[in-house]
């Protein structure tokens, strides 16, 4: 399997999206560009941590002008699983990939720390190799974090199993817990959690990885 | 070169003495210009020729057999085997954060990063020491509050956005810190051995490249800034300081290092203090060649710069660079890729001189060495002050209620708010970040192996004594490393202290610096670089002598033995021992300035050879994984080290009963260093190894379910709630501020 990571300017968890995929998943990866037409033949697509574009104006504001995201929504009109983390979840929300809005954490502060979330739904190309209800330990680090919808989005979430994770601990004051949701048509997945973070032993938490092991589940049918 | 005629005024606003001033005709042989005397007196501040501390920095050694460079560089730089080496360095930005805390402290971190990165190294980890006044204080209290949420905001954005983790540090409050923070930033990269870069002009002809942001206005004078004490017109010197752009600096370290490979690149450097004119002058200095650049050329922010405003310019995010004639087009195309501006500026010329233009007409003519080497220098006049002793002797104690009170400190409790406003995990090689592990680790992904750093400084210690406290500085560093199970290899220092035109703050820097030498040479740590900060004063109130060491020590790619307790009925060793303390050596710690509330006598003795001797067993200890926890003591003695053993997800609490006659408040709180709490199920074979090095390993109790119980001779001190001592440890700073 391979696995495509975007970098925007400013992306700055592409390295390690990279190397959980290449090293501790052990398929493939490569680096996209973000002025790429195209996305190559890759079987999935990483939209990194960071601060793409400086994430001025607004967080993922300028990033969904890239060229390179009209690559990632073809792909994704197409059925390819498109992962964002973090910041990617951020640009995937303002891309319109995925509804809703990533505001300011509830105490105004940046927090990177470990935590609990429950995974929400084993529906999905990102989270079929977890168990459901499964707790996972997974750091966050973030400033503008707090997942908000209006009701009728969150109700539509729920009602259609698209919260992929919730947190245990919800220390950013995100709504209904929110940590990850999916899109309609269950392909792309936004989380502002890192399992890139603990996706090996010696991180402290390798729970993430289940997020990975998914994605080649789905991709390679056993 | 015609223009504003010199005068005894101007010279003394630029802060050159009329002795410099006269080193300066005689240099150029002739009158400077304006242009000329502003290039010079950023030169020759102290912040960037180091005139008064050149003389005494000399007796710091440098060369070791991991050295690949030392002092001299943007960092220095050690060989970690497997191809590789690390560059590292610490700077102050002390002035510029307490005139504006936020982009004070964050061009801090820009600046020691584009050091690091400068050299061909990728920054892989920054630690910060900090100090402040009292966050309680009525008077000054509510500025020091703001001051530290600034300075921590200003380091979490531009190190979060470039996408370093900042991975650990220190964090003291004292009075003399009150009109006077310190902010001293440390940086570490990591690169092969061939690709390091050096900051040195060469080949005749070649140009000469300007590469990242704008020029503007802002931080015209940093660097004399730097160098001057505070009165209170400091806070119209706003404007002096920079502005940091995160952004543009993650895309300068990615076009600077790919830039790099083409092999197109001779030298870089980044442009700090006293920007265009330092970068210039130190890379023709360093090359013995001249550079001579014309100003139109220079992109600008606004309109209408003059050469002096042009040349002073501390504007943030920009590097120059000396390319391979004829290859230049590789270079531009690199920065093109990344969105940035490149153009050339100017030439590499054979006549040794600094030459601007400035629409075609010479500006400025000096030559580089005698401008960038040859500053004056001052073997400034010394004398020794005495502390005072204690008023009176020490009262009673209340043991129960002192060791929560200590907890809650603020130099001792938990600085997690602090930390957890810094992103310590990007590029996931963390294996121990802030208050896991006695010093962070990190993993280098390259060669398998691991590296470990350790911030430590102690101004009251210092006070006490200068040589002292710097020698404990780099044992309780070394001491650090050790726990972990690193051996210390090399070391960078930042000093910060007074007036050094005032005798006793001129001995404190001295004394300081004689024992950094000593003990550096003794624990095989050699310093690579550094910074001195001098003119922490305001109002003509001087810091405690503040030098700060940050060591880095080599390890084995593992699992981190960390603070906490793991399991209950294993048995606690305090390896090193008890130790002794008297009266005197009482008064610097944290007890006598908490508790009782003086400061008096002298810092800890340290005994070099005993605590070489620790280090060595302890690290076999933690090499044959015989230790499941391991924490060192310092601040607050035994008593704070064992409860903040027992602050782990476990909750494993300790039972200890301690044969010591000492008075009960000097036994559990003082800070005799040489000493390292473990728990173990190999109490045998830490003995074993004990012995073997020379040094005492008693068995003084063992760890339990559930709270924290300290007797002496049977009879109990205290005993304590975990959940008390945690809370009051974890609660305390979030509550002042």
């Amino acid at each position: 399997m391979k696995f495509g990571v975007i970098v925007f300017p400013g992306s700055n968890c592409d390295h390690d999206a990279f190397y959980a995929a290449s090293q501790n998943l052990g398929q493939q990866a490569e680096f996209i560009w973000h002025d790429s037409a195209s996305l190559g033949s890759v079987d999935a697509v990483i939209l990194p941590g960071g601060f793409a574009y400086g994430d001025y104006l607004r967080c993922g504001a300028i990033a969904k002008f890239s060229p390179v995201m009209r690559a990632v929504k073809q792909f994704a009109a197409g059925g390819g699983p498109v992962l964002g983390i973090c910041n990617g979840f951020q640009v995937l929300v303002e891309a319109g990939l995925l509804p809703g809005a990533l505001i300011r954490n509830r105490g105004l502060k940046f927090i990177c720390r470990e935590l609990r979330l429950a995974v929400g739904t084993t529906n999905s190309p990102f989270t079929n190799a977890a168990a459901p209800g499964q707790v996972l330990r997974v750091p966050i680090a973030h400033g503008e974090g707090c997942f908000y919808a209006d009701e009728r989005t969150l109700d539509e979430l729920e009602a259609e199993d698209r919260v992929a994770f919730r947190y245990i601990d919800n220390l950013n004051g995100s709504l209904r817990d929110i940590a990850g949701i999916l899109s309609r048509e269950r392909n792309v997945m936004g989380m502002m959690p890192h399992p890139e973070r603990a996706s090996d032993p010696l991180m402290g938490s390798s729970d993430g990885l289940v997020v990975f092991q998914s994605l080649l589940r789905a991709a390679v049918p056993a | 070169m015609t223009g504003t005629a010199i005068t005894p005024e101007i010279v003394a606003q630029h802060q050159l003495t009329p002795e410099e001033y006269q080193k300066i005709v005689g240099i150029l042989g002739r009158e400077p210009s304006y242009t000329e005397l502003g290039i010079f007196s950023v030169m020759w501040s102290e912040h960037c020729s180091y005139k008064s501390s050149r003389l005494h920095l000399k007796k710091l050694p440098t060369r070791g057999k991991l050295v690949v460079q030392g002092p001299g560089e943007n960092a220095g730089i050690i060989d970690i085997g497997g191809g590789y080496v690390i560059a590292f360095k610490i700077e102050s930005h002390n002035h510029p954060s307490f005139i504006e805390p936020f982009q004070g402290a964050a061009t801090g971190v820009g600046g020691i990063l584009r050091d690091i990165f400068t050299m061909g190294a990728r920054p892989i980890a920054v630690l910060d020491s900090l100090r402040f006044g009292r966050l309680d204080d009525p008077q000054t209290g509510p500025r020091n509050r703001r001051i530290l949420s600034g300075v921590v905001s200003g380091i979490a954005h531009y190190g979060n956005c470039f996408g370093v983790p900042t991975v650990g540090g220190e964090c003291i409050f004292e009075p003399c810190y009150d009109g006077n923070p310190l902010v001293n930033v440390f940086a570490l990269g990591v690169c092969k051995k061939e690709d390091v870069f050096y900051a040195k002009a060469a080949g005749v002809g070649n140009p000469v490249i300007y590469v990242g942001a704008r020029t503007g206005r802002d931080g015209i004078h940093g660097a004399s800034m730097a160098s001057a004490e505070f009165t209170e017109e400091s806070k119209q010197k706003r404007p002096n300081v920079q502005v940091g752009d995160p952004f543009m600096e993650k895309l300068l370290l990615e076009a600077c290092l790919e830039a790099m490979q083409t092999g197109a690149i001779v030298g870089i450097q980044d442009m700090g203090a006293a920007g265009l004119t330092c970068s210039t002058c130190e890379m023709g200095s360093r090359g013995e060649v001249g550079i001579e650049i014309e100003l139109d050329r220079v992109p600008q922010r606004e309109a209408g710069m003059t050469p002096y405003e042009i040349m002073l310019s501390e504007s943030q995010e920009r590097m120059l660079l000396v390319a391979d004639k004829g290859r230049e087009d590789e270079v531009f195309a690199v920065f093109r890729k990344w969105g940035l501006e490149a153009s050339e500026i100017g030439i590499v010329t054979n006549d040794g001189k600094l030459r601007v233009r400035h629409h075609g007409q010479v500006v400025a003519e000096i030559p580089n060495r005698e401008l960038a080497d040859e500053a004056p220098l001052y073997d400034r006049p010394h004398r020794r002050n005495i502390p005072a002793l204690p008023s009176g002797p020490l009262p009673e104690a209340n043991i129960q209620t002192a060791l929560p009170a200590l907890l809650a400190a603020p130099d001792i409790c938990s600085k997690r708010w602090i930390w957890e406003q810094y992103d310590y995990q990007v590029r996931t090689n963390t294996l121990a970040g802030p208050e896991r592990a006695d010093a962070a680790i990190l993993r280098i992904k390259e060669t398998g192996t691991a590296i470990a750093m350790s911030l430590d400084g102690n101004g009251r210690y210092c006070y006490l004594s200068p040589r002292e406290g710097a020698l404990l500085a780099v044992a309780e560093c070394c001491r650090n490393l050790s726990t972990v199970g690193a051996q210390p290899v090399a070391a960078t220092n930042c000093l910060n202290f007074g007036n050094p035109e005032r005798p006793e703050i001129m001995q404190q820097l001295v004394d300081a610096i004689e024992g950094i030498g000593e003990a550096c040479r003794f624990f095989e740590t050699p310093i690579t670089g550094g910074n001195v900060s001098l003119y922490n004063e305001t109002l003509g109130e001087g810091i405690y002598p503040t030098p700060v060491l940050g060591i880095v020590g080599l390890m084995p790619t593992a699992a981190p033995l960390t603070i906490p307790f793991k399991a209950a009925g294993r048995s606690v060793v305090l390896l090193g021992g008890i130790g002794d303390c008297d009266e005197t050596r009482f008064g610097g710690t944290e007890y006598a300035k908490e508790i009782a509330r003086e400061l008096w006598g002298l810092p800890p003795a340290l005994d070099m050879e005993r605590e070489k001797r620790v280090q060595a067993a302890m690290r076999e200890i933690g090499a044959e994984g015989l230790a499941e926890s391991a924490h060192d003591l310092s601040d607050g003695g035994l008593a704070v080290a064992l409860a903040e053993c027992c602050f782990g997800k476990a909750g494993i609490g300790a039972q200890v009963d301690l044969a010591s006659d000492l008075r009960p408040e000097i036994l559990l709180f003082h800070e005799g260093p040489s000493r390292i709490l473990i728990s173990t199920a190999h109490p045998k074979k830490i003995a074993e190894i004990a012995e073997k090095h020379g040094v005492e390993a008693p068995v003084v109790g063992f760890t339990i379910e559930r709270g924290l119980e300290i007797r002496q001779r049977s009879q109990t001190l205290g005993a304590w709630d975990l959940a008390i001592l945690e809370s009051a440890y974890e609660r305390s700073l979030e509550s002042r501020l």
